[in-house]
């Protein structure tokens, strides 16, 4: 046992048994970070706190919320919103935080994919990123589940069926996932456990994972440039603050995150106050009804993207059924971005606007993620009668295209990565 | 600058998505239907008759109270609602405060021909017929003086509470109104109603959350509208009885309303200092670093 004398202050009691020095060293004031960032390096910080906004919230809903089918509806639309003291504040908190999140999440990603902070050892940190993805996707699908209105019902619904696979008509699986062969209660209490309990502690530890993945390759600079964060660490301890090119994570690198956090915290009270309509659908508000199909049924707005590749393909095709294409290229979407440190096929990392065909591709991405979002949304009307024009760009066929656009997307990445690679002479 | 342009991109992409899963699509997920009609220029009313209130109460009395009770004068229910409904289908609306909630115009075209009134023809095909029978034999001045007279009775004003029970409670509930004793459930029977309208009308206790305050004015003052062939009458209420009526499903529905609006300015003047304090503490210690 290590000799332990007697402390002088509270401090250097939990020292002595707990190394808090130290730990605070390696944790916050000596963990380094670089300089050359700009405010899109706040995300990660702004998703934690809106995780704990989800957390903090979640905790006061928990305690009035009822899971059960016949008292699920009323437990938060009544009791939560109208007679608990503040119930509505929680509830809009957690509503509109579960929307923002997703929000925080792409803008997150899509800065990871332009500055190619995936690759080249960075690879877990991306992976770890995208369970994140995953676990917070199915954290946002069971929670939504809870209040037990129509698109709650229905899109549970829709969502649990896609287990049978299509032509594979796997039912038995779609029944064991339901614990029954409609959404019924079994189904509600279990998806209020995977909500309250295994998908959050999933969550906080792939969480730590995340972090943990980030102390060996280090965080990205916004010119890719490398780092000896060794060197440049002892330059900024001996004090050339300005020559050096990191900085500590407390306090140089929070207070910048706390500036470009205070931005986002009034953007989203906004919202909880005033604009929460987007993230609280109006359709959920009537109680659930398994005999009455509302006229539109879709999901909240960052799962349309990849709804609308499920439903993109309206028609037969190559002797397969449109339903079961669908569904193969909304299982591909779901799992795509996981890969892509292993799809660009370029060794450097380079911000897209130094990788020319990359760039292109960057930005067609994002406005084919739009089109597709926005499509899979709008009713899926396909018009049969008119100019062609009419015919072959109504509603369906836009999404078709977008859908189409997407895989080609894909397998155009290993290709134009590489020649990027080629013109610039890496490999 | 670099901060300010990535600022701007962000901004663009995201308002270009928000906008095209919120205001556009909503204009294409709903319909869009004329402005409500408070004039109920269609029915065939009053045609600017004055009428006769004393001459009216000797009418009233020998043609409507045998089914309906006026409360106000002295006309009580005579059977208790469950009894009511069983008789006539579903139970019949006191006429205490018709003469201030309904249109003077559209409660003469209802007292000739209920059904055509209400907009509910289509119900009522093969022998059924509207519950209460069309008084159209009767002299236009008649109907008139008949008007006139539940005008006369009708109060001055009314709470919103009030209005709503007698616009909507004999066929919808608003359980949220009163949950603890249940006085807010429907007048009529679930049974009985089920079997009248062809389904159970919905509770409204959260249709200020489920349908915009819009499509409410929209459907009440014109059923058929946003949902056509539904078994929904119009029952032709004033525009101030239709804003008493969506008042009270905001009080009942969204009783947070006001403590929002209260609240919210104070959290964001809060967080307005917490972000000056923030970004001061930055340009603090970031002085040091460039």
């Amino acid at each position: 046992m290590a000799k332990i004398t007697k402390a002088n202050s509270v401090g250097e009691w939990f020292d002595q048994r707990l190394n808090t020095t130290a730990l605070n060293k390696v944790m916050m004031t000596e963990y380094w970070i670089p300089k050359d960032i700009n405010f899109l390096w706040a995300m990660g910080v702004v998703l934690a706190v809106t995780f704990k906004l989800l957390i903090i919230s979640g905790i006061f809903l928990l305690m009035y919320y009822k899971p059960d089918v016949n008292l699920a509806f009323d437990s938060v639309n009544y009791t939560i919103m109208q007679e608990v003291k503040y119930g509505w504040l929680f509830r809009h908190m957690h509503g509109v935080a579960a929307s923002v999140i997703f929000l925080i999440i792409y803008i997150h990603m899509f800065t990871g994919i332009y500055y190619g902070s995936y690759k080249k050892g960075r690879e877990m940190i991306w992976i770890s990123g995208m369970l994140l993805f995953v676990t917070f996707s199915a954290a946002g699908f069971s929670g939504y589940m809870l209040p037990w209105g129509q698109m709650s019902y229905w899109a549970a619904s829709v969502i649990t069926n896609l287990f049978a696979g299509g032509s594979l008509e796997a039912w038995g699986l779609v029944e064991w996932i339901r614990g029954g062969f409609t959404v019924n209660d079994a189904t509600l209490t279990r998806f209020f456990m995977l909500h309250v309990f295994l998908l959050p502690l999933a969550i906080i530890g792939i969480i730590a994972l995340h972090f943990y993945s980030l102390r060996i390759p280090h965080v990205n600079t916004q010119n890719s440039e490398e780092l000896d964060f060794d060197a440049e660490a002892e330059k900024y301890l001996a004090g050339n603050k300005k020559s050096a090119k990191v900085i500590p994570f407390w306090p140089v690198f929070l207070s910048k995150d706390f500036a470009v956090l205070s931005v986002f915290l009034i953007f989203y009270f906004y919202l909880v106050f005033f604009h929460f309509g987007f993230a609280m659908d109006p359709v959920n508000f009537d109680p659930a009804d398994n005999l009455k199909t509302p006229a539109h049924i879709y999901p909240e707005w960052y799962f349309l993207w990849s709804y609308e590749t499920l439903r993109g393909p309206f028609f037969d095709m190559f002797g397969m059924k449109a339903a079961d294409i669908g569904l193969i290229i909304f299982g591909l979407a779901q799992g795509i971005f996981l890969v892509f440190p292993f799809l660009d096929r370029d060794p450097d990392i380079l911000p897209a606007h130094k990788r020319p065909l990359f760039r292109i591709w960057f930005w067609i991405m994002i406005i084919d993620l739009i089109i597709l979002s926005v499509f899979g949304k709008l009713p899926p009307l396909a018009v049969t009668e008119g100019t062609w024009y009419q015919i072959y760009f109504d509603n369906a066929h836009i999404g078709f295209y977008a859908t189409i656009l997407f895989l080609l997307l894909w397998a155009a990445l290993p290709i134009i990565t590489r020649i990027d690679a080629k013109r610039r002479g890496a490999v | 600058m670099r901060e300010l342009k990535i600022l701007l991109v962000l901004v663009v992409f995201t308002g270009a998505l928000y906008f095209g899963v919120e205001p556009y699509a909503h204009t294409q997920l709903h319909k869009t239907v004329e402005t409500p009609d408070y004039t109920f220029k269609d029915v065939d009313g009053l045609k600017g008759m004055a009428g006769n209130a004393k001459s009216g109460e000797t009418l009233v009395q020998n043609n409507c109270v045998a089914c309906h009770a006026i409360e106000k004068v002295g006309f009580a229910q005579s059977m208790d609602n469950a009894t009511l409904a069983a008789s006539f289908q579903l139970t019949p609306p006191d006429l205490s405060s018709s003469g201030l909630i309904y249109n003077a115009d559209y409660l003469a075209a209802f007292i000739k021909d209920p059904a055509k009134a209400s907009k509910t023809e289509h119900k009522y095909q093969d022998g059924a017929a509207h519950p209460m029978p069309g008084y159209g034999w009767m002299q236009p001045q008649e109907i008139a003086d008949m008007v006139a007279y539940l005008q006369s009775i009708a109060p001055k004003e009314m709470t919103n509470k009030a209005v709503f029970a007698d616009a909507c409670q004999r066929c919808h509930s608003i359980k949220y109104g009163d949950m603890l004793n249940g006085t807010m459930a429907s007048f009529t029977p679930d049974a009985d109603i089920k079997k009248y309208m062809g389904t159970t009308p919905p509770d409204l206790s959260q249709y200020i959350r489920s349908r915009s305050e819009q499509y409410l004015h929209e459907l009440v003052n014109d059923p058929q509208k946003h949902l056509s062939g539904t078994a929904m009458p119009r029952v032709g209420l004033t525009q101030e009885a239709e804003n008493q009526v969506i008042t009270y499903m905001a009080e009942v529905g969204d009783s947070s309303r006001a403590e929002r609006a209260e609240l919210g300015p104070k959290f964001l003047i809060y967080l307005l200092v917490f972000a000056i304090f923030a970004w001061l503490w930055k340009a603090k210690i970031w002085r040091d670093l460039h």
